[in-house]
């Protein structure tokens, strides 16, 4: 063999094994991470933390019950904002829509998507918490459902259009009106992946936390109806983390535990529904 | 899908139920210098009345000016008293109606510190004071501080200063205390709840600044004496203006107070800082609710009202006990008639 | 690939009238269209709500300092001076070390995924990493603050020996620090690259890569050589599109980067970003100049992150539309 070979060869293992190490440290990272949350989260949680509100400051025995269904109020409120929208305009996109504004639409969902959490909270926060006067659930919600809109909107086109165009031409060549079609076939076959579009969304605005800031801002007690300010788990994750209580550090970790779980099990599930029923969301 | 929806609708329900007609929310923000103790005295107050809930959410003093100004919580909390401008500001936003102060408790800024190896309490000049964070004094063995500490073995290390990233009124007690002290710092940086500071990592509030300083070694900060307590941190010395080193204590505080108390304005803004008596510890200070004048809501209202007398009186006697010092017999009676204030 | 869908009409079944509109009306299409159409315009609306919102509540710094504010360095809300140097130059110093260190990484793990690894392997692996995509940001701040900055302070002395002789890796360090978050950031950007890099490879037609093998090129050159290149807009959008994410990043940036609004040549000081500034300071900006200041920052931190953003798109979508076949 001559000097040359070897010498390629010899890279072609070397760059395999870089690479390869690469790849290894990222995968490793995600079970370093859950690892470590794990440990430190998931032994000092208790009972106390899923149905105690926080103590005061200094004093132990504290939970985040508060929290947990703070998170699930403002989720709710961004489903009924950014889930109707965004379906209903990918719904537009791919069945009815012609180019140009098409173009335009699918520009402006890009341009949304791509502006920052904390500027979405500046947003909420100028259009209804100082004109109402008070931090409140609803705007928080309203700016998590904001961030909904642009991936609902995206992911429910690129599954609808994924229906083969004859299941829409059979059932109009049947007689049935256009609406008739899209509500009846065209949906029902892309459903799954719309379902898990929707879960993966509300995964990733789960754990949104600057939106959340001056809006929501927090509460130390529970929060009634939507118009009050409410706690919310990454909210208190923050506050507690940068705190120098102990206390409160052990809390923050249980929080993340928490959280990270809860958004890493929605994210399996949903992609382990899609792999099985087709190509993967972008 | 519907199992979420669901869950969703039972959650809401569950909490609006737990609001009953009787629930009264009343949020309020601010200071993070008196957290400790507010946070007790809601929590005992909401214990005595389980139907009026007080949120109070320690962002900062600048934090509850801003808020209590832009209207989005029922009163505000501040170590640093609104200045004339920040007074017009509400007016202008609130149809002419002002707003009040109302001195709750008295605490300390002290000088908290990390020194590897020095477990001693170390005495601090002010002009140690000034030039450490006007970044001029750089290692701990300067001359400034090591003179003030015979016997006490202080390393070549570089300070670390670590000061507030947000605005703060325990920030405007401290760098109140140094315009006074030091005619540099006064030109240079000036007084206010966040001011360009020379030098220094940042901290979110009286929080932040405690665990940064626990975290990184070599630095020094100020937080309100009772988060040096609660965290076990080793804390220095200050000379007043008689001359003396004194340690923060409830004493020195009251001793600091002593002299306005007689004659305290009657809006209540005033500063106790470097204040003359050979007891006094000079980085005193007040800390005020900030109440608008008006408050439309009548339940609040009285809520509000019947907390700040519930305060003067009951919550006087709870203070010691966080290390802050009660407020002097004058200024509690000068309070009280000003609740009528409250319209 | 999906067949795309065009628009299709109601055919007209032979003997029947044609279709008036409220024929159409009442069998419900004009309904279904007007919503729909609603739903897409209220998107636009929304977006230019919010553009609006930023620009007239900044009104009153703009018209204050003008273009200055972007390269004034002065943070002073006592003086009321605000300039957006130090934010704009810790936002991009971050991410540039973000970029740094998540490039090679990044693509060298995108590679290995899409061309070197048995498929079964590239599968599980991919499925961990895009997981790695999903984890929030104020985890990554968590896990930043106890076990990022102490091994970075373990590490500190080695760097500073190894690369002391610049002015990158002078002067004293604290722990949080540009160095701590642009490390943090690198971690969360790199699933991005990966799976965006990953796929654009995926994409690049199998001629290539067997022209390569035939001519007897070895695993790595028939990739480096034939596949990455024809993949190269791809892999640099994917990168502009990490880019985008890092800049808007603000927890985990926020927790470690050490908050001083300052502008010092070294990674080992501490810094602050557009993103983590607004974070802390929004909720107690006294007066109106003050918040309207950091309102001004957001629409600073929009406009980078669209322009971006848009750079992004083109790349990737000239590529995969080459590509797919």
């Amino acid at each position: 063999m001559s000097l040359n070979l070897i010498r390629r060869k010899t890279v072609n293992v070397v760059m395999l094994g870089l690479t390869g190490l690469c790849t290894f440290l990222a995968a490793g990272t995600l079970v370093y991470i859950l690892g470590y949350l794990f440990v430190h989260g998931a032994r000092s949680l208790d009972w106390n933390f899923f149905t105690k509100l926080p103590t005061p400051v200094g004093e132990t025995g504290g939970g985040m019950a508060n929290a947990i269904v703070g998170s699930a109020k403002l989720l709710g409120i961004a489903m009924v904002v950014g889930i109707p929208i965004g379906f209903l305009g990918g719904v537009y996109l791919a069945e009815f829509s012609g180019s140009t504004f098409g173009f335009f639409v699918r520009y402006t969902t890009d341009l949304l998507n791509g502006v920052p959490s904390i500027v979405i909270g500046i947003f909420a926060y100028t259009l209804i918490v100082l004109p109402q006067k008070h931090f409140s659930t609803l705007a928080g919600g309203l700016a998590l459902g904001v961030m909904m809109i642009p991936i609902a909107i995206r992911s429910s086109e690129e599954f609808l259009r994924a229906v083969p165009t004859n299941l829409r031409e059979g059932s109009m060549a049947l007689g049935a009106s256009k609406a008739k079609s899209i509500l009846t076939v065209v949906i029902p076959a892309a459903k799954h992946g719309i379902l898990t579009g929707i879960m993966l969304n509300l995964a990733r605005v789960a754990g949104e936390t600057a939106p959340l800031l001056f809006t929501s801002f927090s509460n130390r007690f529970w929060s009634p109806g939507i118009e009050q300010p409410t706690a919310a788990l990454p909210v208190m994750i923050f506050t507690y983390a940068i705190a120098p209580y102990d206390d409160w550090h052990q809390q923050a970790w249980s929080a993340g535990f928490i959280l990270l779980t809860l958004v890493l099990a929605v994210n399996i599930v949903a992609r382990l529904i899609l792999s099985k029923r087709g190509p993967a969301p972008r | 899908m519907r199992g979420i929806l669901s869950w969703a609708a039972l959650v809401v329900a569950m909490t609006t139920g737990v609001a009953s007609a009787q629930q009264i929310l009343i949020n309020a923000a601010g200071a993070t210098f008196p957290y400790p103790m507010y946070s007790k005295w809601f929590d005992d107050y909401h214990k005595k009345f389980p139907n009026l809930q007080f949120n109070y959410q320690s962002i900062g003093s600048g934090g509850g000016i801003q808020q209590v100004t832009a209207g989005t919580v029922d009163f505000g909390a501040s170590d640093g008293p609104m200045n004339e401008t920040q007074l017009k500001d509400f007016r202008d936003k609130h149809n002419g109606s002002g707003i009040l102060h109302f001195p709750t408790v008295m605490g300390a800024d002290i000088p908290v510190y990390n020194i590897p190896g020095v477990t001693a309490q170390l005495n601090f000049t002010p002009e140690a004071l000034a030039g450490i964070f006007l970044g001029k004094i750089m290692k701990w063995n300067d001359p400034e501080i090591a003179n003030a500490n015979p016997g006490v073995k202080l390393p070549a290390n570089n300070i670390v200063v670590v000061h507030r990233s947000d605005g703060s009124g325990t920030t405007y007690i401290w760098v109140d205390y140094l315009s006074k002290v030091s005619k540099e710092w006064e030109t240079k940086v000036g007084r206010g709840t966040s001011v360009n500071w020379p030098v220094g990592l940042g901290g979110k509030g009286n929080e932040g600044v405690s665990g940064q300083v626990k975290q990184v070694p070599n630095s020094i900060g100020y937080v309100e004496l009772i988060y040096a307590v609660q965290n076990k941190m080793t804390f220095g010395k200050v000379k007043n203006a008689a001359g003396v080193f004194v340690e923060a204590s409830l004493a020195g505080v009251t001793a600091a107070a002593a002299g306005a108390a007689k004659e305290i304005p009657d809006d209540f803004r005033v500063s106790i800082t470097n204040a003359p008596g050979k007891d006094s510890y000079p980085i005193s200070s007040f800390t005020w609710l900030l109440v608008p004048e008006k408050i439309q809501d009548p339940a609040k209202k009285k809520a509000i009202k019947d907390f700040v007398a519930w305060m003067l009186v009951t919550g006087q006697t709870e203070t010691e006990a966080l290390s802050y010092a009660q407020l002097p017999k004058a200024v509690i009676a000068k309070e009280q008639k000003a609740i009528a204030k409250i319209q | 690939m999906a067949a795309s869908s065009t628009t299709v009409t109601s055919a007209r079944p032979v003997g029947r009238a044609p279709s008036s509109w409220l024929r159409r009306l009442r069998s419900g299409d004009e309904i279904a269209y007007a919503i729909t159409f609603c739903s897409a315009v209220s998107v636009l609306l929304i977006t230019g709500l919010l553009v609006f919102e930023l620009y007239t509540n900044s009104a009153i710094p703009r018209h204050k300092f003008g273009w200055s504010f972007l390269y004034t360095s002065v943070w002073d809300p006592v003086a009321g001076q605000f300039g957006a140097a130090p934010f704009i130059y810790g936002t991009v110093v971050t991410s540039a070390l973000a970029l740094i260190i998540g490039i090679p990484l990044g693509v060298g793990a995108a590679i290995f995924l899409a061309e070197l690894a048995p498929p079964r392997i590239s599968d599980a692996l991919t499925f961990l990493i895009e997981l790695l995509a999903a984890v929030p940001s104020v985890i990554f701040g968590l896990l930043g603050i106890f076990i990022m900055v102490p091994i970075l302070s373990k590490i500190e002395p080695g760097l500073r020996a190894v690369l002391g002789w610049t002015p990158l890796f002078q002067g004293p360090f604290y722990g949080v620090s540009l160095l701590a978050a642009g490390v943090v950031l690198s971690v969360m950007i790199v699933p991005f690259i990966i799976s965006i890099s990953r796929e654009v490879i995926l994409a690049v037609p199998s001629d290539q890569r067997e022209a390569a093998l035939a001519l007897g090129a070895t695993r790595w050159e028939s990739t480096w050589d034939a596949v990455v290149p024809y993949a190269r807009k791809g892999i640099m959008g994917s990168i502009f599109l990490a880019l985008a994410r890092s800049l808007g990043e603000t927890m985990a940036v926020t927790m470690v980067v050490g908050n001083e609004p300052k502008i010092h040549g070294s990674l080992f000081a501490p810094g602050y970003s557009i993103a983590a500034v607004i974070a802390n300071e929004f909720t107690e900006a006294t007066g109106d100049l003050y918040l309207g200041a950091l309102i001004e920052l957001g629409l600073v931190l929009f406009a980078l992150t669209i322009v971006i953003n848009g750079a992004a798109r083109v790349l990737v979508l000239s590529t995969t539309q080459k590509g797919s076949g």
